[in-house]
């Protein structure tokens, strides 16, 4: 029982990534008719947006204390932070270890940039071109994303740790009546959920209830007919191409606290995502949202061990499997519509 | 009377014997020259580096390519010289590889076996590179060492932990000065039995490739010879990013110690997960749940950040080993300090066995008074060297693998400096690690005979 809620618990927080990538890789599918593989580098930059501004709030002013020594025995540099001395060895210290919450207000502006100029400086030109020139071109660029950043940051893991405050976990066992430390759970992971329940909220509230979503929607729907009514549906949906790389962006930030960012984190999201974009349905973006968490939980089950002792190699092909299955017995995916990628 | 008729045909072939007369000699010479695949000819020598540039690994490849480096501009007689000056033998006089400048290409191995060939093979057919030397990962020395043993050049193994690199895959134009699993579980059990006692029950999670398989039978035959119990193995793959769905089944089972299998980024993130799942604030048994990551690397420790704190492990090699346990392990000082004075940081364990394979390989060269692989296998076989940084040393020649001290350490708690993340527990001497080369461990291999090439 405590293991079935555990693994429910470790698949939500994984189904969120999914769910946030495929939500805006069929936001972009959908409006722009785009296959966009670079969407997993676009992740990956929102999470290097949490470790630029957690190295711009460490920059230090570098002072030498002759009293202590460095590794060569030379005279130690010692670095005290700006913002230390700015605000106060407390407050400095606190705004340092609040980096990655902060990361969002930084990301906003950063990933609607990155989205735009993606969007208007190479994607635009391939609209009418066919889908495989789509993905190869915005599989370079990823590679391309992905090679700057390794150049700057380095291959390895960079720790980008949440506040204090919610580096801990919570005994979920006991709050909901079972044994004490059988359900052990982190707040950062819950936080996660949360958030990506919050995005995914706020993007669908503004598809519905905002005129430009409507015409978004409409768009969505039938890009011509908008088009004769004299709305500039183009300029609409970089817009959405600018929102999608957001909600990605962000979700790389507030996923740093969880597995430490390295320059390829992208990549292993996004194969997986676009498994749930096709498992929910090309074009949908309810189904985007259900087949993240279903696979999400589905990943967390195949891993356990009684499972991997009844089908071994289970949890590495269980996403691959279930895409097959449904692929088979609903050729649109889950809540996929009639007409979407079937020309 | 006889009569000479000069008539251009008989010229012709008369011309044509006295050609191929003349060049007789030369081609029997040339064929008597080259013996051996690549030999140099001319006033240089080349030496391939094959390390990891991109992947994975790329800082640990970035590190070990400047320790090369470093290592080419003291054999050609350049800086300070380094661990030349602390080294027992000294048959290296500055001057090159027997008088040879020494040159160098690189090649990207990606961490990936094929990869890693078709960069070795290059370095050899298109740059005559003479000796291949590199790599951070057991798969990647294990493809590469076969291919230098068919190829006909020497393999100075780099970063390979991996049991097989020196025992069932062993090959005779293949040396590996790192340590291996068996050593590092050898040097762990006791200090782990001391720390945590002999009570304790394991659950290993394990990176799915050789070099998993060796260390985790390694740390379990040492610790269940002291008395620890294994709950489980469970592999996980490579590719693997988040381990939470592994460490959940660590939290239901009743095991007290969580041994990880893991190396570079797999081991930065599963040690995280299992942090954030509360792991090591557990009580289990009546004792407080530990964690252990068999191979260490201070990149790895720079990785994982807080979370490393306290975390025992075991290291081929440390740069604060000759400040902190005397002179014993002299070269270390003279290692760091060139190496930091060139760079600004001190050198990580990758670094240092690729510095310290050139080095022996030249040395090998010079007291052969030749490159020919045969006379250098011959010359590194039971050499017994130190001032190399790890004390007093043996290549044994059964197998091809140095023996040596091992360095058990552990997170540091209160790290002075970025450079301070680990902490020397203690140094398990040679003999502890020492094992008859057809131990059950390193079964299956043989080095067959070393190949020239030509």
């Amino acid at each position: 029982m405590e293991a079935i809620i555990l693994q429910i618990l470790n698949g939500l927080d994984k189904g969120s990534a999914y769910a946030l990538i495929a939500l805006g890789l069929t936001l972009i599918f959908g409006t722009l008719g785009v296959v966009n593989f670079a969407h997993g580098a676009l992740f990956m930059l929102g999470a290097f947006c949490a470790v630029t501004l957690s190295r711009l709030l460490s920059l230090a002013h570098v002072t030498v204390d002759p009293t202590r020594k460095d590794f060569l025995g030379n005279p130690l540099k010692v670095e005290t932070p700006y913002v230390h001395e700015w605000f106060g060895p407390e407050t400095g210290a606190a705004i340092i270890e609040w980096s990655v919450p902060l990361s969002i207000l930084f990301a906003i502006p950063i990933m609607i940039v990155v989205g735009l100029a993606m969007e208007r400086g190479l994607i635009k030109h391939f609209y009418k071109r066919p889908h495989a020139d789509q993905i190869l071109v915005t599989f370079g660029l990823a590679i391309v994303l992905q090679e700057i950043v390794k150049f700057y940051y380095g291959a390895n893991p960079i720790p980008t740790p949440a506040p204090s405050a919610f580096a801990g976990s919570f005994d979920f066992g006991a709050m909901i009546g079972l044994d004490p430390g059988s359900i052990i759970y982190p707040y950062w992971r819950l936080i996660y959920f949360a958030f990506a329940a919050v995005m995914i909220a706020a993007v669908f509230a503004f598809l519905q209830f905002t005129t430009f979503g409507m015409v978004v929607r409409a768009g969505m729907a039938d890009r011509e007919t908008v088009g004769l009514l004299g709305i500039n549906i183009d300029k609409r949906f970089t817009i959405m191409f600018a929102i999608a790389a957001c909600v990605a962006g962000l979700a790389g930030v507030m996923y740093t606290p969880i597995n430490s960012p390295n320059y390829h984190m992208g990549m292993d999201f996004l194969v997986l995502s676009f498994v749930v974009v096709v498992v929910g349905g090309m074009g949908s973006l309810g189904g985007a949202v259900l087949a993240g968490f279903l696979l999400g939980v589905l990943e967390s089950f195949a891993s356990m061990t009684e499972v991997l002792e009844l089908i071994p190699g289970i949890n590495q092909i269980i996403i691959y499997l279930v895409a097959i299955v449904v692929l088979l017995t609903r050729p649109r995916g889950l809540m996929g519509r009639k007409g979407v990628m079937e020309q | 009377m006889s009569q000479f008729n000069f008539t251009r045909r008989g010229l012709l072939r008369g011309g044509a014997a006295l050609g191929a007369g003349l060049a007789m000699p030369t081609i029997f010479t040339s064929q008597a020259r080259a013996s051996y695949l690549n030999e140099p000819t001319g006033s240089t020598v080349t030496l391939g580096f094959n390390v990891p540039q991109s992947g994975p690994y790329a800082d640990e490849g970035a590190d070990q390519l400047r320790a090369y480096q470093l290592a080419v501009e003291h054999l050609n007689g350049e800086g300070d010289g380094g661990m030349m000056n602390t080294f027992t033998s000294k048959a290296l006089k500055g001057n090159g590889i027997l008088g040879k400048k020494v040159q160098y290409v690189s090649g990207d191995t990606q961490t990936k076996s094929d990869a890693a060939r078709a960069s070795a093979k290059s370095m050899i057919e298109k740059d005559g590179a003479i000796m291949i030397t590199g790599g951070s990962s057991s798969g990647v020395a294990v493809a590469v060492q076969a291919l230098c043993q068919e190829a006909g050049v020497i393999f100075m193994a780099g970063l390979t932990h991996a049991n097989d690199t020196t025992g069932k895959d062993r090959k005779a134009n293949g040396f590996r000065h790192f340590f291996n699993s068996y050593m590092s579980g050898a040097a762990l059990a006791p200090v782990l039995a001391k720390q945590y006692g002999t009570d304790r029950k394991a659950y290993y999670l394990t990176a799915d490739y050789n070099w998993g398989y060796t260390t985790e039978q390694a740390v379990l035959e040492s610790t269940e010879a002291m008395g620890w119990e294994t709950v489980n193995k469970v592999l996980t793959p490579l590719a693997a990013t988040d381990f939470s769905s592994y460490i959940t089944p660590v939290v239901q089972s009743d095991a007290d110690i969580l041994v990880l299998v893991h190396y570079g980024g797999n081991m930065v993130n599963s040690l995280t997960n299992a942090v954030q799942f509360g792991l090591r604030d557990r009580m289990v048994n009546g004792k407080q749940f530990e964690i252990v990551v068999p191979l260490y690397s201070e990149l790895m420790a720079r990785g994982a950040g807080q979370n490393i704190k306290g975390i025992f492990g075991s290291q081929n090699w440390d740069w604060k080993l000759e400040n902190q346990l005397g002179s014993r392990y002299i070269g270390t000082n003279a290692f760091v300090q060139s190496f930091g004075t060139k760079y600004g940081f001190p050198p990580s364990q990758a670094a240092h066995t690729g510095y310290v394979q050139a080095l022996l390989y030249a040395d090998a060269v010079e007291r052969a008074g030749s490159f020919n692989p045969c006379a250098v296998v011959e010359a590194l076989e039971g050499f017994e060297f130190d001032g190399l940084g790890n004390g007093p040393t043996l290549y044994r020649a059964e197998d091809h693998q140095c023996f040596k001290d091992v360095v058990v350490v552990k997170g540091k708690e209160n790290p002075e400096n970025e450079f301070d993340l680990v902490e020397i527990v203690e140094v398990t001497p040679t003999e502890q690690v020492t094992y008859p080369h057809d131990h059950p461990q390193f079964a299956g291999g043989a080095l067959g005979t070393c190949n020239p090439g030509a």
